[in-house]
């Protein structure tokens, strides 16, 4: 079934953002077990996951022209959320040849990848581009081939540089990130760029990630999932922007929070690229409203425990303790108490009206 | 996006280079492209003498923008441990080959202002694919190739196409002659080199650059790397009640699954902590980095995607 686009959604002023039910059960739910922790959650990025998010290399849903216009808003208002350094040339057209290639192969009716020789077109239908441009040649491009392609494509995105044992943040196009600066963090090395993450440093889960990622092979791309909790369907929540979303989280009550509060969720993906041996690290983010998780009974009750028995330190560190009582009170009497089952999977396919 | 699995590849064409070196062109068997060769990269050819198989890697000499076919070169040794001679005598076009996956451990580095190949003998292949790359990042570099003065005429016609106003050389006066200290004495700052050759020729480019005070991490030496192979051994699944044997390139993860028992895993390279397992019996070869030395010396729990065992056989309480 073909994806109906809704180009004309809202992520900020007036939040028109909605999921349909098809939507909202190809959420990647964060939370494989009744309660969370920090740990090395990555596994091989491969397709057929729990839910429909994890089907394509790249995944491509309702709110992909809304996304894109969004992010073109945002480059608009701060070109600075796209940075690449010099070095990272052979990076950015390998991901330029990562995604279009994948895109085209995952998504044939919207995307088409043509190839004569080092004279490459691009179709993307939903977007209405047709670019014809000479690989390797970035004069040919209307910008450079990392931004040209992350423009058309939903979710942020990093190069890693791969020197001394080390991965260094050296590009990025970030606009709808969980309170991060690429302007801040470009040029950061790996433990830099995590800063001081309670209970994560003491658990060493950043020294075994990094050696792990620094063995990242090509053609084994891996995910993991990460989440936080954002006020409004928002997806810039900058650190720039962020006299324009404080605010919100004082907008939270009793009566507003479940279409209010929305679990935000990264689906981040990492890739070991050919040419330039660099990583990119997709941080795709999917924002769910608490009201539409309680629709799915696996994951109100789930996300009720999570939250209920939540470390402290990491509730504070992710901005939670606004409104996490409230959001507890809201979903304890959805909570009956029934054992769930293990994974993600929402273990329903429809969503009762 | 699916895990790395071997695939099928047809000889297409095999080329003599010189009486001991062929160039061999694969192309996909089930038609297609293949991925984006990485440069630098390798691939490890496995091959059937009948009940012997051997697996050996190769670096590819084709350039990245070349997906139709890959192309490696092989030097026929005479002490070859039976791949080289297998391939030099036994292959012929139209056979079809198990590969693997492309893997890159020999990459260029982004931040240099230059880069200095080289190479010895064989070991001018992985150069060979780092030319074109270079070549199309504009980057600055110099390459020397050391050769017997028969192979001389056959490793300047490999490099001829990339030679054109770049400092190449190939030299065919044997080491002595070549003054290893002089030329990376005179490389600007920021330079990373590259080798690729017999052991003591990268032996002696680590010690001469460390002697002249080179950072370590601007020295490379080529590696085909393979972090879980090693000796076969045998793994008795104790719950399950079986015996699986683990093969040389294999983890004991793969090994258990394929004996159809579902282990725990989940990123399949000894970080998450997920697959460990009780040892009850027998020595671990620990090589993840989820356990603690403590708990790796204490001898009770591998981690069954990237540890093995030392010694012929282990229990485990799977
Ligand atoms: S599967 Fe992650 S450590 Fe073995």
């Amino acid at each position: 079934m073909t994806v109906q686009f809704k180009p004309a959604e809202t992520f900020r002023d007036t939040f028109t953002y909605k999921k349909s039910p098809e939507d909202l059960l190809r959420f990647p739910f964060p939370f494989p077990e009744d309660s969370y922790m920090y740990s090395v959650n990555i596994e091989p990025h491969v397709r057929g996951g729990p839910t429909a998010a994890f089907q394509a290399v790249f995944d491509i849903d309702e709110h992909y022209i809304a996304e894109c216009k969004e992010r073109a808003r945002v480059l608009a208002e701060d070109p600075k959320r796209c940075q690449v350094l010099p070095h990272m040339m052979t990076a950015e057209w390998d991901t330029l040849e990562l995604i279009m290639e994948s895109l085209a192969a995952d998504y044939p009716e919207h995307f088409t990848l043509s190839k004569d020789g080092d004279a490459w077109t691009w179709v993307n239908r939903p977007l209405g581009i047709q670019q014809s441009f000479i690989f390797g040649k970035a004069e040919t491009l209307p910008c450079g081939p990392f931004e040209y392609i992350t423009r058309q494509a939903q979710g942020d995105f990093t190069l890693q540089d791969q020197r001394e044992d080390n991965l260094f943040v050296d590009g990025g196009m970030v606009t709808t990130q969980a309170d991060w600066s690429l302007e801040f963090d470009i040029g950061m090395s790996f433990h830099e760029w995590h800063g001081p993450v309670p209970l994560a440093h003491e658990k060493g889960v950043f020294d075994r990630a990094l050696k792990y990622l620094l063995r990242l092979q090509y053609g084994q791309p891996v995910r993991r999932l990460n989440w936080t909790m954002t006020v409004n369907p928002r997806l810039d929540t900058s650190p720039e922007n962020y006299p324009v979303w404080g605010p919100d989280k004082a907008s939270v009550t009793p009566q507003n929070v479940a279409d209010k509060v929305h679990l935000r969720v990264e689906l981040q993906t990492l890739y070991r690229l050919p040419r330039s041996n660099a990583i990119l690290f997709g941080i795709r983010c999917y924002l769910t409203s608490v009201a539409d998780i309680a629709k799915v009974p696996k994951w109100r009750r789930r996300l009720h425990r999570v939250l209920r028995d939540l470390n402290p330190d990491i509730a504070a560190y992710k901005g939670l303790p606004r409104f996490r009582e409230m959001v507890v009170d809201y979903l304890a009497p959805l909570d009956d108490g029934a054992p769930t089952s293990a994974g993600i999977a929402p273990d329903i396919d429809k969503i009762e009206a | 996006m699916t895990a790395a699995q071997p695939f099928s590849v047809r000889v297409r064409e095999i080329v003599e280079l010189a009486p001991s070196l062929k160039r061999f062109s694969f192309e996909p068997a089930h038609g297609g492209a293949f991925p984006t060769p990485p440069a630098g990269g390798h691939v490890l050819l496995t091959l059937r003498d009948g009940a012997r198989v051997m697996k050996n890697a190769y670096s590819l000499v084709s350039p990245p923008s070349e997906r139709a076919r890959y192309d490696i070169i092989v030097r026929l040794v005479a002490q070859s441990r039976g791949g080289s001679s297998f391939l030099h005598r036994r292959v012929a076009a139209g056979d079809v080959l198990e590969m693997a996956n492309p893997v890159s451990l020999f990459p260029l580095a982004s931040t240099a202002k230059k880069h200095l190949l080289i190479g010895g003998g064989i070991g001018i292949t992985p150069l060979l694919s780092f030319l074109p790359e270079l070549k199309a990042r504009g980057a600055r570099f110099e390459l020397h190739q050391l050769a017997t003065l028969e192979e001389v005429p056959v490793f300047e016609r490999l490099l001829a196409p990339y030679a054109a106003g770049e400092e190449i050389r190939v030299h065919g006066g044997g080491r002595a002659a070549f003054d290893l200290a002089g030329l990376l004495a005179r490389q600007p700052l920021g330079t990373h080199v590259y080798v690729c050759g017999p052991h003591s020729l990268m032996d002696a480019v680590a010690s001469t650059a460390a002697a002249l005070g080179w950072p370590k991490g601007k020295v490379h030496k080529e590696s085909f790397g393979g972090d879980v192979t090693g000796l076969p051994f045998r793994a008795v699944l104790r719950k399950s009640g079986i015996e699986v044997e683990v093969g040389e390139s294999q983890s004991l993860l793969e090994a258990i699954e394929a004996a159809g028992v579902e282990a725990p895993c989940l990123c399949r390279g000894g970080a998450c902590g997920q697959c460990a397992t009780s040892l009850v019996e027998g020595e671990a070869d620990h090589r993840d980095d989820f356990l603690s030395a403590e708990e790796k010396a204490a001898g009770t729990l591998i981690m069954t995607c990237v540890s093995r065992a030392r010694g012929p056989r282990i229990v485990i309480d799977l």
